[in-house]
């Protein structure tokens, strides 16, 4: 198990030190300063052996954080933990800068000693976290007995991601379905590969314990649903509205741990008690039938050594009602470019000659739209014989619908005890999708 | 521009002054404050800001008379460390706690007492907390001591927390004083409040002080049995503390019972940390039951899966690996009962689930449909970890690559996936580029070649070279792409960036003993390339091809003349090659190149002192002049081609690995005991189906693992390419087909050197018998084909000096391997332990594997559990020159320093030479210790036997062993086993046997011995039971010899 964790800002001075096991000796952070943080190489691996003790680091802004342990540990639970480590530091105080983290030590030290007992994650749900370690010290004695063992049965219960006795005036929620496009096309329009990553964060400001079920147009639960020819009345419910295409194939999705895991491997229902307040639900990934919003098709035309033609024209592919929004477009130059002069159609272009590309913005682009721009950039001639790579040029946007078509069909609250129901629940759901990797080869 | 400048405050009352525009200097006696004259006007502007900030601060900190700051800063830290200064003051008064990190001084340690003993609480606590900070930089403030603990009697919560966290550091040091705070502890394991029994139970098992641990007990007892499952689950933790504090002390108290208990709790965060102490536990008892896996236990676990926390599933899952189903509809059930955790959003849930599929799915049967659906199951959470942070996605295909070889089918279709990204970290890329490798087939090639081309354009150089390997592995292993590779490779040599072509030249080499007189159209391309070759590797690989394709070349001969010019700066491996390529270059042209031919061997034989390279001339010198047909036939011999799979994991060490996916092991692609010390999980693992006995072994898995073993035959690393005579580019012979040809082949080589070394050593020291048993062993035991018995016979010439010789008759456990080279710069160690003649003796095989010689050898031991020490220094013969290996007989003492080792007959060894220390352990038989003088009087057994109580005795199995009991009797006796008395009941001998360690201990045993049942019952009984499971293994390994 991890052996101890220690917390370095750049210039490698420890700033948090916490050992759990005997067999790491005070050495082993300096082993790490000198061997990792002051090597003159790049980092070529998250995880080093030095003197058969495995360091495992990430890297925060400037701050690194590093587990030890000299045993064969889970080194995915390991880093699963350190990026644990930094969510609930920034849940308590901000961002992780070393100014925040020498002001907090003490609060660092102590939430240390409760999510990691003897190299052993504990529980590190931040909600649970914050009942009884605050930064005004420890409510300690102030608490009734009832609180206390409120607490504990929090923090050690099925359910230790939320309390009890939680109460909303308004009992609402939010639900965003925030996808990012990724795709990688040939010069020739061919797509070589593109997939969709998504996430449903869920805001959720409900009342006591409520059960809730979520449904989307997964391919898998309409197919069985068309088979059974009984079509649910919760499809009709539609919350997302608009039409497209009727199921989506996920190829996978992971979810949150409220989820109840087998009862989705079962009926593929996706049912769970929320944490209150901000979380992601869950992530999934898409391959087919994506619809990308954007199409860039590039001209590179070389005019003797010393000149290129550079055409570009994008064409926005949905529904003309619709509204892109950021759009960037990235046409990366050689690094002999002398000058460039850029003429188009729409929005802003100006050649950037420290990032070594022409970068294009366009604040707003309705659907089934086209654009263009074109360039003549002006080369020194050199000698140098390896030619120019030719970077992809990339593509950043923002478009106000999932591009992997999924929607949400219903979400359902339940909560017997308390005196609400479905229906007195504000349901508020929001679709973005955005650029990932969006590249198109020239 | 640096500038080092050190500020000095004193007291309230200061002033600044600006002297000139060179210095800033303070008032009062002396300049306590100069800056390097060569600081910019603007950064003197912010000095003076800076100046004026730590006033404020100063003033409003009342109890901080003085500051020092060091700073070493570059100007735009300058700069900014002054802005945060500024944005400090602007908080005035409300100071935060980083300026704990701040004050330093030499007076501080009794100013921060005076803090302590305050009256006040706020300044005991800002006191506690600049103590803490103290510490995590690294200061040694354990002279606080006692000034800390008095303060751990408060209310306070967070006050305590922080004595606690001193403590934890300190009491190590200061045992006794740390009994002040056992009273403390024990009333807060009372205290009403359960947030406060878990920190005191918590704390105190952090506490490694043998006193503290017995007053531990108690409370822990109670705690394990409180109300509160937040204090239970914190106790569960805290057995497994003090089990590695006292392991005899756990088990006396019963605290594995009550854990054991635990398992059974109601809340299943309980349960799941229950779990990971017993596992943690159960490792440092290889052969104790204590992780009882039964089915009713496992449904336990699977339930408690469904509710614990995402740490707790990785614990219980984590666990559930180690069990072994016993049928495969068990095997199943578990594995349906598992697949849910396959969505979990935590990556380490998802990786230990997979464990416990792939360990399972062995076991059943490959035509049963849930196997093709487990097997599409897995597929898409193990991409979806690659959509995770880049150090997970880093863990993650280090596991698949183990996947992707062990169960190829998987992830066949996902080879876009591992496309490599812009942005990814380059360790992501290097691995991803692995993988796409592994994946790559007829069906997807073209789009992998198209991507491996993009690579190779790329910027770091380890990725492009990757990259451009890449491309030449595909072609060996894909024959219907080799064309495409080769003309994408000549494509990359043509971008002429040096390492892509040397790189290139490289793989081409391996494309032309896969697909022999296919590509040689390509040759006159690469010789165009051959002066920008400045690396070892490339350049051996051009002059091996210059030699092979010699009579399509031309200049063959200028080209090899113009690298033995510089023949005594090259490296060894290009040396050999070269010496090689000219004389097959002879061969064939044997009219114009005598001359060349003459120089080379020369130059190889007469002024080189490298051995290989030396005897390789002879043996070739000899071959020429002898018989240049025969020459002809050995030098020019067809090569075996070699083999498709490239960097293969052993099967054996693979399966091991698939047992450890998520584990650390599994990203180093290492067993566990390769970089864990002592015994903490080294158990080695194996899966169920093949690791079992074979006739359980289902016959889908004897076919995979043959289909696994078939094409392990993997393409030389850079490493070994020294050796082979011949240039059969040291293919280890596991490819059975053209082998036995070309060991014909080199037996006959060997015939023909045997005399001439003979004569050339001066020697009749038998030189050719020593070399014929060397090379009459299978091929197949040697993989460093000719190096081996090369240096075999030099150590041959050195063991007549030593006179070492194995003592005849008594028991030698083979050599092990116990410091492998590439752990210890090039130096190998295997060795043994024997005893002969009333003296233990540590024979070890030294060799050297590295580039240079090696000298002043030096060996120590580490403190262990008998006492060894080496009776005299080590006695190498020194230089050792590369590739040479020697025996060495250490005698030992048994008079050395004493420590209880675990295991018992563990033994740490540090051993230096030139280069380095190195360290390793090894485990010597127990049977060196058994005295001569170790038989029992016959009543003196009797009484003995009785006298040492029935706790002390352990049974063991001895299987499989077909001796009957005189010859056991007579085996055991060469070890000092004596038998000394026997009796026959039942059909069962009995042997009755005594034998005496070095150190004084008896150990007495009873041996059941049945005609035809080939296995033995060993009863061990002695005062010191630690020893017993040693003996046994010992009385195993004689009987099983």
């Amino acid at each position: 198990m991890i052996g101890g964790l220690f917390i370095y800002n750049h210039k490698g001075e420890v700033l948090i030190s916490r050992v759990y096991r005997d067999d790491i000796g005070r050495n082993a952070v300096d082993a790490f300063r000198v061997n990792v943080i002051h090597a003159r190489q790049q980092v070529r691996s998250p995880v080093t052996n030095i003197a058969r003790t495995s360091f495992f680091h990430v890297k925060r802004s400037n701050i690194w954080l590093a587990a030890v342990t000299k045993q064969n540990v889970n080194a995915a639970m390991v880093f699963e933990f350190l990026y644990k480590m930094c969510d609930v530091m920034t849940a308590y105080f901000g961002k992780i800068s070393e100014e925040n983290i020498k002001n907090n030590f003490v609060l660092i030290y102590e939430l240390l000693d409760e999510i990691l007992d003897f190299g052993y994650p504990q529980n590190s749900e931040t909600g649970a976290l914050k009942t009884f370690i605050t930064q005004q010290g420890i409510k300690g004695q102030l608490q009734t007995k009832e609180e206390q063992s409120q607490i504990t049965s929090q923090v050690t219960g099925q359910i230790g991601w939320r309390r009890e006795g939680i109460k909303y005036r308004r009992n609402e929620l939010f639900l965003d379905v925030l996808e990012s496009v990724n795709l990688l096309m040939s010069p020739q329009g061919q797509v070589l590969s593109a997939h969709v990553s998504g996430r449903v964060v869920m805001k959720s400001y409900l009342s006591g314990m409520p059960e809730c079920k979520f449904g989307m147009n997964d391919k898998i639960v309409i197919d069985k649903q068309g088979k059974g020819g009984a079509s649910d009345d919760a499809g009709k419910s539609d919350l997302g509205g608009g039409s497209g295409k009727q199921s989506i194939a996920i190829d996978d999705c992971t979810f949150h741990q409220c989820v109840r895991l087998s009862k989705f491997d079962s009926e593929r229902s996706i049912s769970f008690i929320p944490p209150d307040g901000e979380y992601e639900l869950m992530r999934y990934r898409t391959t087919k039938d994506i619809i990308l919003p954007f199409r860039v098709i590039p001209l590179v035309r070389e005019v003797g050594r010393t000149k290129l033609e550079v055409k570009v024209v994008i064409k926005s592919n949905f529904k003309p009602s619709l509204l892109a929004q950021k759009i960037e477009v990235r046409i990366p130059t050689p690094l002999n470019t002398s000058g460039v002069q850029v003429i188009c159609m729409k929005g802003k272009a100006k050649y950037k000659a420290s990032e070594n590309a022409i970068v294009w913005k366009i604040k707003r682009m309705a659907g089934m739209k086209e654009s263009q721009i074109s360039a003549e950039i002006e080369l020194l001639p050199t000698n140098d014989k390896k030619k120019w790579a030719r970077p992809p040029i990339s593509m950043n946007f923002e478009v106000p619908f999932a591009p992997s078509g999924l929607k949400v069909r219903y979400l359902k609250v339940f909560e017997s005890k308390l005196n609400y129901s479905d229906h007195d629940v504000i349901k508020w759901v929001r679709y973005i999708g955005r650029s990932g990797i969006y590249e198109t080869r020239c | 521009m640096y500038c080092f400048t050190e500020v000095l405050y004193h007291g309230k009352n200061h002033l600044i002054s600006c002297n000139s525009a060179e210095k800033i200097m303070f008032s009062q006696h002396n300049p306590l404050f100069s800056v390097d004259g060569s600081l910019s006007s603007r950064s003197q502007e912010f000095l003076c800001i800076f100046l004026c900030a730590c006033t404020s601060i100063i003033c409003c900190s009342s109890d901080c008379h003085c500051v020092t700051f060091f700073l070493n800063l570059h100007q735009h830290s300058f700069y900014y460390f002054f802005y945060c200064l500024q944005e400090n003051r602007q908080f005035g008064s409300k100071m935060t706690d980083s300026k704990y990190f701040t004050t330093t001084k030499k007076g501080e340690i009794f100013e921060l007492k005076a803090e302590l003993n305050s009256d006040k609480k706020e300044k005991k606590k800002e006191a506690v907390k600049k103590v803490i900070a103290s510490m995590t930089v690294g200061k040694d403030v354990s002279a606080l001591f006692p000034d800390v603990v008095n303060c751990m009697q408060t209310d306070n919560l967070e006050l305590k927390k922080l004595v606690y966290l001193y403590l934890m550091n300190y009491a190590k040091s200061q045992p006794d004083m740390a009994i002040m705070a056992v009273n403390t502890f024990v009333k807060d394991c009372e205290d009403p409040n359960p947030l406060i029994r878990a920190l005191a139970v918590r704390t105190m098992g952090c506490i490694r002080v043998d006193k503290i641990t017995e007053y531990l007990c108690e409370p822990l007892r109670k705690c394990l049995k409180d109300e509160d499952p937040y204090v239970r689950k914190t106790a569960a933790v805290c057995v497994a503390k003090l089990h590695d504090i006292n392991a005899q002390l756990v088990e006396d108290q019963g605290f594995l019972d009550t854990l054991k208990d635990l398992i059974s709790d109601s809340n299943p965060m309980v349960v799941a940390n229950a779990v990971a102490a017993l596992s943690e536990i159960a490792e440092s008892h290889p052969n104790s039951n204590l992780m009882d896996l039964n089915p009713q236990t496992m449904n336990k676990l699977l339930t408690a899966l469904n509710e614990c926390t995402e740490w707790g599933q990785i614990f219980i899952l984590d666990c559930l690996a180690n069990y072994t189903p016993r049928d495969d509809r068990e095997s199943q059930s578990i594995c349906e009962r598992v697949t849910p955790r396959l969505s979990h959003a935590n990556s380490a849930v998802v990786l230990s689930a997979v464990k416990v599929l792939m360990k399972f799915m062995e076991m059943l049967p490959k035509d049963l449909d849930y196997y093709g659906t487990l097997l599409k199951k897995l597929a898409p959470p193990l991409v979806t970890l690659l959509s995770a942070e880049p150090e997970l996605q880093y863990v993650a295909l280090r596991n698949i690559n183990l996947i992707v070889q062990r169960r190829p089918e998987i992830l066949k279709h996902e080879m876009k996936v591992f496309y490599v990204k812009y942005n990814d970290p380059i360790y992501v890329k290097l691995e991803k580029l692995d993988i796409m490798i592994r994946l790559a087939s007829q069906a997807n090639i073209a789009q992998v070649l198209a991507e491996l081309k993009e690579y190779a354009t790329e910027v770091d150089v380890d990725f492009v070279r990757k990259a451009v390997r890449a491309i030449g592995r595909c072609a060996i292993k894909v024959e219907q792409s080799a064309e495409r590779c080769v003309s994408t490779l000549l494509d990359l040599i043509q971008t002429k960036v040096n390492y892509v072509v040397q790189e290139a030249i490289v793989v081409i080499k391996d494309i032309f003993r896969k697909y022999p007189n296919k590509y040689e159209s390509v040759i006159a391309t690469l010789c165009e390339n051959l002066d920008s070759l400045d690396e070892p590797e490339a350049r051996a690989a051009m002059i091996w091809i210059v030699g092979e394709y010699a009579e399509r070349i031309d200049n063959a001969d200028e080209l090899l003349e113009s690298f033995l010019e510089g023949f005594h700066d090259e490296s060894t491996q290009v040396q050999l090659q070269l010496l090689t390529a000219i004389v097959k270059l002879f061969l064939k042209k044997p009219t114009e190149t005598q001359e060349l031919v003459q120089q080379v061997l020369s130059l190889a034989t007469q002024d080189s002192d490298n051995p290989d390279l030396r005897d390789r001339g002879y043996i070739y010198w000899r071959l020429l002049s002898t018989d240049p047909v025969a020459a002809k036939e050995v030098v020019l011999a067809e090569k075996p081609l070699i083999s498709e799979e490239t960097d293969l994991i052993e099967p054996t060490l693979l399966e091991e690995l698939i047992c450890h996916i998520g584990t650390l092991a599994s990203v180093y692609h290492k067993p566990p005991s390769a970089f864990v010390e002592g015994n903490h999980g080294v158990q080695h693992k194996g899966l169920p189906g093949s690791a079992g006995s074979a006739e359980s072994e289902s016959p889908d898995a004897v076919s995979a693992g043959a289909a696994t073993e078939a094409p392990a035959a993997v393409i030389p690393s850079q490493g070994d390419l020294l050796g082979d005579l011949l240039n059969l580019d040291l293919t280890p012979p596991a490819t059975t087909g053209p082998l036995p040809h070309s060991g014909g082949m080199q037996m006959g080589a060997m015939d023909l050197l045997g005399g001439g070394l003979d004569s050339l050593l001066g020697g009749d020291l038998g030189g050719s018998p020593a070399m014929g048993a060397g090379f009459g062993a299978p091929p197949a035991a040697m993989p460093p084909a000719f190096s081996a018995p090369v240096s075999g016979s030099l150590y041959d010439l050195f063991d007549l000096d030593n006179g070492v010789g194995m003592p005849l008759g008594s028991f030698c456990p083979p050599k092990t391997v116990w410091l492998p080279a590439m752990k210890a710069k090039g130096l190998e160690i295997s060795g043994t332990f024997v005893r002969h003649a009333g003296v233990i003796q540590m024979e070890m095989t030294i060799t050297n594997k590295a580039m240079s010689v090696m000298t002043g050898f030096a060996i120590q031991f580490n403190r262990n559990s008998f006492g060894l020490a080496p009776a005299g220094p080590i006695q190498v013969p020194s230089p050792l020159s590369p590739n040479q290996n020697i025996e060495v007989s250490l005698p030992l003492n048994t008079v050395g320093p004493v420590m209880k080792m675990e295991p018992l007959n563990n033994l740490q060894v540090a051993f230096k030479n030139n280069i380095d220390v190195f360290y390793f352990s090894c485990q010597y038989p127990i049977s060196v210790l058994f005295a001569e003088d170790g038989k029992m009087e016959r009543q003196v057994f009797l009484a003995t036997w009785k006298d040492i109580p029935n706790e002390n005795e352990s049974q063991f199995q001895i299987k499989d062993c077909h001796l009957n009991s005189d010859a056991a009797s007579n085996k055991l006796q060469s070890i000092n086993i004596f038998t000394i008395a026997e009796r026959t009941v039942d059909g069962q001998d009995m042997l009755y046997q005594s034998m005496k360690l070095t150190n004084g201990i008896w150990a007495l045993a009873e041996l059941k011995v049945q005609a035809g049942n080939p296995n033995y019952t060993v009863s061990l009984k002695c005062r010191a039971p630690e020893v017993s499971q040693c003996v046994f293994q010992s009385y195993e390994a004689v009987l099983k010899n």
